[in-house]
């Protein structure tokens, strides 16, 4: 169970994530997209999942229960070969229906200042 | 693609699902959960067989969101993941996408998007801006 007073909390991810254009061209690969300078759209998920993980695997959330309700990106800018990533994560909401705990976590991608994808995650822990 | 109207049905596209394309993602997006992979292990948590990632379904909408104006274009992605694809051994699962201009405005088109396997909605609300 998530521990409550974690809701709001933000996870600074420590760890850059440089994008490769081969990391880019498997993704492309796997839905048929020729276009190989930019990012498929759901390329962040990649990134955030891994990352999003990482950051919370202290926080009491069960990972190996966990079911994936809904997905949100917001992409101010796509991404490209050579991107210096870092993600931080935010549980923004956590509350219990029919037994199962639901988790909304944010991860946001940055390079440097600039905010280039923001994802929101919907977990749902099986009870 | 300026020619967009709101209202407009876009033209159906035809993804095919198969255990070779879940490995292929499971690589590309790091994603190794064993549900999307071995039947055994899907099986033993009460899945009827393996299963497609969710987000394996939406990456395939998503490409079908960047065929309307380029990858480049698409600004906002969003679904619920309603119901699970199931990919038996030695078989092409049919994820049909379509979509429809649900609203236009400030050079943006919202598209409402439907995904469905054996006629069932595998995705909810599933919706996607689009600069224009």
């Amino acid at each position: 169970m998530l521990s409550p007073d974690l809701v709001g909390r933000t996870f600074k991810g420590a760890d850059t994530t440089t994008v490769s254009a081969e990391a880019i061209s498997k993704f492309a690969a796997v839905v048929g997209e020729n276009n190989l300078d930019v990012a498929p759209p759901t390329f962040a998920i990649s990134i955030t999942l891994d990352q999003s993980q990482k950051l919370l695997q202290d926080s009491g959330l069960d990972w190996t229960r966990v079911v994936h309700g809904d997905q949100k990106f917001e992409i101010k800018r796509p991404i490209v070969a050579g991107d210096k990533l870092i993600c931080s994560s935010t549980i923004e909401s956590a509350r219990v229906m029919a037994g199962n705990e639901i988790v909304t976590v944010r991860s946001d991608l940055h390079s440097g200042a600039e905010l280039i994808v923001s994802t929101w995650s919907t977990l749902v822990v099986r009870a | 693609m300026s020619n967009l109207q709101v209202g407009q049905e876009l033209a159906p596209k035809t993804f095919l699902i198969n255990r070779a394309l879940l490995v292929a993602y499971a690589n590309a997006s790091g994603d190794q959960n064993p549900i999307h992979q071995n039947e055994e292990f899907a099986k033993s948590v009460g899945l009827p067989d393996v299963i497609a990632h969710g987000m394996l379904t939406m990456a395939l909408a998503g490409k079908y969101l960047s065929e309307i104006n380029g990858s480049e274009a698409v600004t906002d992605f969003s679904a619920r993941f309603t119901k699970p694809v199931v990919v038996p051994v030695n078989t092409d699962v049919a994820l049909i996408i379509s979509g429809k201009v649900a609203e236009i405005s400030d050079g943006f088109a919202k598209v409402e998007l439907t995904a469905l396997c054996n006629d069932v909605k595998v995705l909810g609300m599933a919706k996607g801006v689009i600069k224009l």
